[in-house]
């Protein structure tokens, strides 16, 4: 079996431009493994995927697939041979239900639908077998993005495949949902499938994978056994040299407190009450986490304090005024900075320019405008400092962001928000889709602000985000705040005892 | 008025409410294609008239409305096929496009009727009414509904099976895909610039089927600016029909009622209104629509935006 290897992906090249994305790229996959891919933002992963998957069409190279050579001009051909993708941002018509998504495109167009309910049924089936809980009649809007994500899933089991690639499938899901879908993987493979797994977290891929590629400018450059390896060495074959797991920290005591939130409350969009009195404090020079699993009230308290929700009750003061209330411009305008947790709705705009995003809040302001004109060439210069000085790996400014890789997205809006010198700064996801090398920068640059006298909330699902920087965790469940602990993982215990809800000490054994 | 007068007043009032409904129906149903696929054409004010022109040219060369009406038809697919090439091809803004063809639709058929027909003076035969055996007997209810011409008939047939096209086919589960996540259709397999030409030469066949109803069903002439702001009132009425066949139907219906309303409260010599304000009461409706429902979801997401291909 290993003489003849399942997918065989040999000497392949792509352009989009200038911007070389496989540079002869050559990697094997054997049957029946879970073979993960790792690389720093814009190694081109997705792309890569992309021509197995037949969404992109190479410019060289052969892939060989099962002995023979294959070539896609367009996913469903690729299916048809067995190959299905789960991609970074999700394939699902909103409006339509599960099982009208799958059978999008199948057979003759002008087929009468009179089979559905023999569709619902082999739904029903599938569902069971891998335990994926989902409804073949939902509406794919009314879904939550890790159930979505199970419906993609489901979606390449029903057309039938014997390889699976999940392009950065843990992005979006909670702790829960990952330790779901990474053993949905095993009892894939346990039915004789393939997996190919994206991932910028090297504690997943240590967990599941057989085999692990590195990729770096568009090549494969390292493939090991997972039990040849470790996460250290799996971080320097990805950056080239050694990526520090702790940081450094100097103890300044914290300065005069920054953002208060006194007793806040206010509703999800769905009306339900999502943050319970929650009041806080940030210090200047101070690094405050808020843990908790993902759907706690985070996206609500984030969202309210940015005014982008309104607050039902409560104060939020900033530098000791009232900023309760106020128009997210306004907010922006009082030395607030943000960087969202979805960048695509509250962070960017996909179709304009690198510049015209990193001015997006100052457009107005000296020096990037005078006399109501934009100062294109002073915008332009900005630009360029902050994509080199964040490695923003882009053709030029004046190129649109939505072309640029999903981490490099990120580093351009944390790259913005840094330079706008703020007073505090809220992030929401600091790490979301940014590779290991690019994160201990971010971090690094986190620390900085904070020791220049910044207040700083950082809310994560990673512990090992906040135990890393933060000078304090607080813990949110069901939308209160329920305890604050230092960053001492010596009480993981504890932590993950407060983010289940458990307030008491349980009584020691003995 | 008495009873028996009123009932009299109200069957006829239905009947013409659903004959002026009638090239609302069709036009608004087709737009409804359009729409769902992510293409919104506003140039159906022009459509409409090139299919009343074309249909009328044709019946006046050949004598035959069947003819006519496959005339208009035509015109209007060909006028469709302007708009998909530019819109969808050339990624043309669609606002732009379809303001251009409205003026290019008026101005074209103005012309032509000028030139070529305005001094001949005659006018065409036009469709009969069929009287459906026994139901037209019926007193006031077969006044109302069953003694029209067959192509205000088919309008039942073309919405009904629209709606069968668009909820229970693969062609219309594509086609509702395409205006929503065009990329998704692009993965699964599917033309997403083949669908649009095809919802747009629905929705423009349509449109000229609707127009030619103008010279060959109703009145027996052509006359310039014939369509009078109908193929815009379409536009509102696919937004209040919240982009459904059936509900295109009805609604255009409710328009084709004030339409009658309009006509017919006009000839009542005891009404004081000034008759301009009830020529004007589709149009304030129209509007009300709009801003009443305005930003109300249901919209497919991606109209009016062109969809770039890998
Ligand atoms: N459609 C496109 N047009 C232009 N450039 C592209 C396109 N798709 C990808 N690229 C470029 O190709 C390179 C590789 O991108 P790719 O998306 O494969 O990176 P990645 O390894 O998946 O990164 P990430 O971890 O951030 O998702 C990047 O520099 C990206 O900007
Ligand atoms: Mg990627």
């Amino acid at each position: 079996m290993s003489q003849k290897p399942f997918l065989r992906i040999d000497n392949i090249r792509k352009r989009f431009g200038p911007i070389i994305a496989s540079d002869g790229v050559s990697l094997e996959i054997e049957e029946g493994e879970i073979h993960s891919l790792l690389g720093e933002n814009g190694a081109g992963k997705s792309v890569l995927m992309s021509m197995i998957c037949g969404m992109v069409r190479p410019d060289e190279g052969e892939i060989v697939f099962k002995g023979q050579s294959v070539r896609f001009n367009s996913p469903r051909e690729a299916i048809r041979q067995r190959i299905g993708m789960v991609h970074q941002h999700f394939m699902l018509v909103p409006n339509l239900t599960v099982a009208e998504n799958y059978i999008l495109g199948q057979g003759s167009a002008l087929r009468v639908i009179n089979d559905m309910d023999k569709v619902h049924a082999r739904i029903r089936e599938l569902s069971d077998r891998y335990a994926l809980d989902v409804r073949p009649d939902a509406i794919i809007e009314d879904l939550s993005v890790g159930e979505q994500q199970r419906v993609e899933i489901l979606k390449v089991l029903f057309h039938g495949i014997d390889l699976l690639i999940l392009d950065e499938p843990t992005a979006v899901l909670t702790p829960q949902e990952t330790d779901r879908l990474l053993s949905l993987m095993g009892d894939l493979v346990k039915d004789g499938k393939t997996v190919v797994f994206i991932s910028h977290k090297l504690d997943e891929v240590m967990r599941v994978s057989n085999r692990i590629s590195v990729m770096r400018d568009g090549r494969v450059v390292h493939t090991v056994n997972v039990g040849e390896t470790n996460a250290r060495e799996l971080a320097r074959m990805m950056v080239g040299r050694d990526v520090r797991m702790e940081l450094p920290r100097s103890p300044e005591p914290p300065g005069r407190i920054v953002l208060s939130v006194e007793n806040m409350t206010c509703r999800a969009e769905t009306g339900l009450p999502a943050v319970r009195r929650v009041s806080l404090d940030v210090r200047a020079g101070e690094i405050v986490g808020i843990a908790g699993v993902s759907g706690n009230g985070q996206t609500e308290l984030s969202l309210a304090l940015a005014g982008l929700l309104p607050v039902d009750s409560g104060r939020v003061m900033l530098n000791g005024k009232d900023i309760t209330g106020l128009d997210p411009a306004r907010i922006n305008a009082s030395s607030f900075s943000h960087i969202p947790e979805d960048r695509h709705k509250h962070g960017i705009v996909v179709s304009m320019s690198l510049s015209e995003n990193t001015v997006l809040q100052r457009y107005d302001q000296k020096p990037f405008a005078s006399r109501g004109m934009l100062n294109r060439r002073v915008i332009g210069e900005h630009t360029r400092d902050l994509i080199k000085r964040f490695r923003v790996k882009s053709r030029d400014e004046n190129q649109a962001i939505g072309a640029l890789s999903g981490g490099n997205q990120q580093k351009l809006v944390v790259a913005r928000e840094l330079a706008r010198n703020p007073d505090f700064i809220l992030v929401n996801q600091l790490a979301r889709g940014i590779d290991i090398g690019a994160m201990e920068f971010v971090m690094e640059e986190m620390l900085k602000q904070r020791d220049s006298g910044r207040a700083i909330l950082l809310i994560s699902t990673e512990l090992e985000e906040l135990f890393a920087i933060c000078d304090r965790i607080l813990v949110m469940f069901h939308g209160e705040i329920l305890g604050d602990l230092p960053p001492d993982r010596t009480r993981l215990d504890e932590l993950g005892l407060l983010m289940a809800g458990q307030t008491e000490q349980p009584a020691l054994a003995g | 008025m008495d009873d028996m007068m009123f009932l009299t007043f109200l069957a006829t009032l239905v009947g013409a409410a659903w004959r002026l409904a009638t090239p609302l129906i069709f036009a608004s149903i087709g737009e409804v294609f359009s729409e769902r696929a992510g293409v919104l054409n506003i140039g159906l004010e022009g459509t409409m008239l090139v299919g009343a022109f074309c249909g009328f040219a044709a019946a006046f060369a050949t004598g035959s409305v069947p003819l006519g009406l496959l005339a208009g038809i035509a015109g209007g697919m060909l006028f469709g096929l302007v708009f998909a090439v530019f819109t969808i091809t050339i990624k043309a803004d669609q606002i732009v496009v379809g303001a251009a063809l409205n003026l290019l639709g008026m101005g074209l058929t103005a012309f032509l009727f000028r030139t070529y027909y305005v001094s001949t003076g005659k006018g065409i035969e036009i469709a009969q009414p069929v009287l459906i055996p026994f139901l037209s007997d019926i007193p006031f209810l077969g006044e109302a509904f069953f003694r029209q011409n067959l192509i205000v008939y088919s309008t039942v047939l073309v919405a009904v099976l629209a709606s069968l096209v668009l909820f229970r086919t693969s062609f219309g589960l594509t086609l509702r895909a395409v205006g929503e996540h065009p990329k998704a259709v692009d993965v699964a397999g599917r033309n997403v610039a083949a669908y649009r030409y095809g919802a747009v030469m629905v929705g423009t066949g349509l449109a000229g089927l609707g127009g030619a109803f103008l010279t060959l069903g109703h009145s027996n002439q052509f006359v310039e600016g014939i369509t009078s702001g109908r193929g815009f009132i379409v536009l509102a009425v696919v937004v209040f029909a919240r982009w459904s066949p059936i509900g295109a139907f009805f609604v255009s219906l409710l328009f084709g009622l004030f339409y009658a309303l309009q006509l017919m409260l006009q000839a009542q010599a005891s009404i004081i209104v000034p008759y301009q304000v009830l020529q004007a009461l589709p149009y304030i409706m129209t509007i009300i629509t709009l801003v009443v429902l305005r930003g109300k979801g249901a919209a497919p997401s991606k109209l009016g935006q062109p969809y770039e291909m890998r």
